[in-house]
């Protein structure tokens, strides 16, 4: 079931990865740069998003927009930015994959020449604007935000969420744009997968001919990623324009790809995946006090957290969720998970990896996967090792994961209505965002 | 080699691209079979699409479709709701229901070593579904604690106010969820009245999508037949009449505002009813919408992003329905920046009518998703049940896939332009904002008369 490949480092340290589909006659194009948000500075965050968007807006060889070219033979463009890394891709008819890598490589060769005061100031407010919609305009929008700030001390690369502080966007000059780019957008810093309609062959060809002449650029320096663990509950509450209070129950866990990693994000299935998970069942379906749940292993390179957040139903205080979920927790820390409960969330487990493989480009799909397995780990092929992870993972090495993990450290963030400062966990501590 | 950079490089010749087969086979029970081979991943999909979607809603029910919908995989047969999730987990599948204006969807995407049971109960679901009273209020609450919280959502408020005001009583003018006083109203005998009305076989398409090792075509149908050929058919004969096709009242043509004070955006829709899916001019209108607004390099995107940083992005729609659907542009935009946006807005639907027809070089940018990019649709199981649903659900001809291009093709700007002053009619509009009245700027001179204002929670 593994994905093949084929693997090649450029002179100047650009990874090419291809893989042939020829099911569709379509090729996905994939950058990967190894940089996002964590390499931001406190006081600048937001930057790696904004720069993100800049890369659209047209490089010294086709000084004008990125997509209407992709459009127009056909193709679809998108990129994003999280903590760890961006990724810039473009799905395109197989016919059209030269002008894919041209554009790929004139960005990541010659993006400075072409750009401008104007360019940076109109996506500088689209960026503001993004920020308004899924944010600041937005229940409960706050609160990832309020999180992370209160997971890690205010010098580590995750204190800050990757869209930014508002005032910070303010100040971005375009002198950092220019630092950065020099710094991290560079063949070195980069991984270039190819899937689909395309000859292996071929393909690195091409990728030669197009980013091979590129500088390689320096060695961006690692960041500091220590930070102190949790001693013990820190309870806070927000304020928002809500009706129904959300509980935020956040521990730090394993990064993407440690020891446990696999395994916590099994226990969040067995804890709130799906009707028959414990939590669902217990405080949604029996006790109805809670309209909600969900619980994730937000995997990430440098460290995760693991997190549980419950809505309130009408009328139920979040003290009340709390204690449901504590039982539950309890129960699941005393003897971990049966073994039917483990076979339900392997198989889910098995389709996901599965659904993944359906596409070659796109956000998840084979192209991107490829290149997060090499950045990450230094090799595209993992798929099944992967899955193994998952496969491997038994009863007891879920109980020693969360007993390990999912412990009294943890930050409790209620969300409360406006003026409903009471419906918050005792003790809580308002915090200020924006 | 070195890289000629002076300008772009051509793209070769259009690959070849043969659509997926789709074979039928209608089940002596009246319920049409439809499968497609796909060979990448050893997964199957099937789609079961049940012709009871909101517009059947009666009157005063607004929400019962939906509900009725959500209740499917609340037990059936002889399982309950835990017990039939249990069993849908240790398939591997992943169940997806959506109640549109229209219809009602249920996907099960599963692993292809589970497709038999995972049909069976499937089956279960759409034919026997249990209907429990206590199950039904314990949905019931979770939707009212769901529009609770929509309260609170620029795009949903705006979404249900301007479809109120664009249909009125017409079984188009509620969103599928319903309202508090429905839901609050409704017994537990309803939606097992809505489903022994609407649930039949004959009302039912199954299209099932998978890979060729779990035997093709044939075998693929044949699981259907099992799962499915023992539903009876109600053999009344009834036919029931498509809300679809009652008149629509005419639409309100004011600015609306709903106050949402201190928001730093405001949520914009504006719009009228359009034009059904069955339009001659479907294929001029489905063009001419990625040209004014339906793409990244459309007019209203480049203008309200591009150019002027008012959003995040700004986008138009024609929603092709059986009936007559919505044409709408939406955008969320800086609040002080609302009237602004909406004056560029109403320039741009203005001008694509007369003043700044639609060029040829337009019609080649709007038109490539739906040529050059065409085969890109059908590269999932899923996507290619979703097209192949498409059919099903508009009575469309067996030679549609294969004709879309060519008639695409043949467009002239012209047609453009001409769908675009046909279908989009400026002096009809209804303009709906989310937001703070204080921060959005001179709203009242944007000659949409005087704004009414209407609450969120009205």
């Amino acid at each position: 079931m593994d994905i093949p490949f084929i693997h090649q480092k450029l002179a100047n340290g650009l990874d090419v990865i291809v893989h042939e589909d020829h099911d569709c006659p379509i090729v996905a194009v994939n950058v990967w740069y190894h940089v996002g948000s964590k390499n931001e500075q406190p006081g600048r965050t937001g930057f790696a998003h904004l720069f993100e968007h800049l890369m659209f807006e047209g490089s010294q060889h086709h000084d004008s927009g990125y997509f209407r070219p992709l459009q127009e033979v056909g193709g679809v463009v998108n990129g994003s930015t999280n903590a760890d890394r961006t990724n810039y891709w473009e799905v395109v008819p197989a016919n059209a994959v030269e002008l894919a890598l041209w554009m790929e490589s004139d960005r990541m060769g010659y993006l400075l020449p072409a750009l401008t005061d104007a360019k940076f100031e109109n996506q500088r407010n689209v960026v503001l604007n993004e920020r308004r919609q899924n944010y600041e305009n937005r229940p409960y929008g706050f609160a990832g935000m309020s999180l992370v700030a209160a997971l890690y001390p205010p010098d580590h690369p995750y204190h800050w969420m990757t869209i930014g502080a508002a005032e910070d966007l303010k100040a971005a000059r375009l002198d950092d744009v220019r630092a950065f780019f020099q710094t991290y957008y560079r063949p070195r810093n980069a991984s270039l997968a190819l899937a689909g309609d395309i000859e292996a062959d071929r393909a690195i060809a091409l990728a030669i001919d197009y980013f091979g002449d590129l500088d390689a650029g320096p060695e961006p320096r690692s960041v500091d990623t220590r930070y102190t663990p949790l001693a013990g509950e820190t309870r806070l509450v927000l304020q928002d324009r809500i009706e129904l209070p959300r509980l935020y129950l956040a521990w730090h866990a394993p990064a993407l790809f440690a020891e446990d990693d696999a395994e916590l994000d099994l226990v969040s299935e067995v804890l709130a995946g799906g009707k028959t998970s414990r939590l669902y069942r217990s405080l949604v379906y029996e006790q109805r006090i809670a309209t909600e749940i969900a619980a994730s292993q937000g995997s990430r390179e440098l460290g995760s957290f693991f997190q549980i957040v419950a809505t309130a139903a009408p009328g139920r205080a979040l003290a009340e969720v709390e204690q449901a979920i504590a039982r539950e927790l309890a129960r699941f820390l005393e003897t971990g998970p049966e073994a039917r409960e483990l076979e339900r969330c392997l198989a889910q487990a098995e389709a996901h990896f599965l659904h993944r493989l359906q596409t070659v480009g796109g956000f998840g799909g084979k192209s991107d996967q490829l290149n997060a397995y090499n950045v990450y780990l230094g090799t595209p092929g993992y798929f099944d090792r992967d899955l193994a992870r998952y496969t491997n993972a038994g009863a007891a090495s879920l109980h020693r994961a969360a007993m390990r993990w999912l412990g009294a450290g943890r930050v409790a963030l209620s969300v409360v209505p406006h003026g409903r400062a009471a419906l918050a966990l005792e003790g809580s501590q308002p915090v200020s965002v924006s | 080699m070195s890289i000629d950079r002076s300008r772009l490089p051509l793209a070769g010749p259009e690959p070849r691209f043969a659509f997926p087969e789709i074979r039928r086979r209608r089940l002596s029970n009246g319920l049409d079979t439809w499968t497609a081979v796909h060979r990448e991943v050893p997964l199957v999909s099937v789609l079961v699409i049940v012709r009871a979607g909101a517009a059947f809603d009666p009157a005063d029910r607004p929400g019962l479709a939906a509900i009725t919908g959500d209740l499917l995989d609340e037990g059936c047969g002889d399982l309950d709701a835990l017990a039939l999730h249990e069993t849908l987990g240790r398939l591997g599948a992943q169940l997806d229901t959506e109640v549109g204006a229209d219809a009602a969807l249920v996907g099960l995407t599963t692993l292809e070593r589970s497709a038999t049971p995972a049909l069976a109960l499937l089956s279960d679901m759409i034919a026997r579904p249990r209907l429990e009273a206590a199950d039904f209020g314990r949905v019931r609450d979770l939707r009212l604690n769901r529009l609770l919280q929509l309260r609170d959502m620029p795009p949903a408020v705006a979404e249900r106010v301007f479809t109120q005001r664009l249909y009125g009583a017409h079984p188009y003018g509620h969103l599928p969820i319903g309202s508090d006083a429905s839901l609050g109203a409704m017994g537990a005998d309803e939606p097992r009245a809505f489903h022994g009305r609407m649930y039949d076989p004959s009302r039912t398409t199954v299209i099932a999508v998978g890979n060729g090792s779990y035997g093709g075509h044939a075998a693929l149908a044949d699981a259907i037949e099992t799962a499915f050929g023992a539903w009876p058919a109600d053999h009344d004969g009834r036919v029931l009449p498509d809300p679809a096709a009652l008149p629509i009242p005419p639409g309100s043509t004011e600015l609306v505002i709903v106050p949402r004070e201190g928001a730093p955006q405001s949520e914009l829709r504006i719009g009228h009813v359009a034009v059904a899916r069955t339009s001659t001019d479907y294929h001029a209108l489905v063009a001419l919408n990625l040209v004014l607004g339906g793409q990244f390099v459309s007019r209203i995107n480049t203008n309200l992003r591009e150019r002027k940083g008012y959003t995040y992005g700004a986008r138009t729609s024609f929603e092709f329905r059986r009936g007559r659907g919505p044409f709408a542009l939406q955008a969320s935009v800086q609040s002080d920046a609302t009237a602004d946006a909406v004056r560029e807005a109403l320039s741009e639907l203005r001008a694509i009518r007369r003043e700044r027809p639609v060029t040829a070089e337009e019609l080649e940018l709007g038109r490539a998703p739906l040529t050059r990019g065409y085969p890109r649709g059908f590269e999932t199981a899923e996507q290619i049940g979703r097209a192949a649903a498409q059919l099903a659900l508009y009575d469309l001809p067996d030679d549609y896939f294969t004709t879309f291009v060519p008639k695409v093709l043949a467009l002239t700007p012209e047609d453009l332009t001409r769908a675009a002053a046909t279908h989009i009619d400026p002096s009809r509009f209804l303009t709906v904002i989310v937001g703070d009245r204080s921060t959005m700027g001179a709203v009242d001179d944007l000659g949409l008369g005087e704004p009414m204002t209407v609450e969120a929670n009205g």
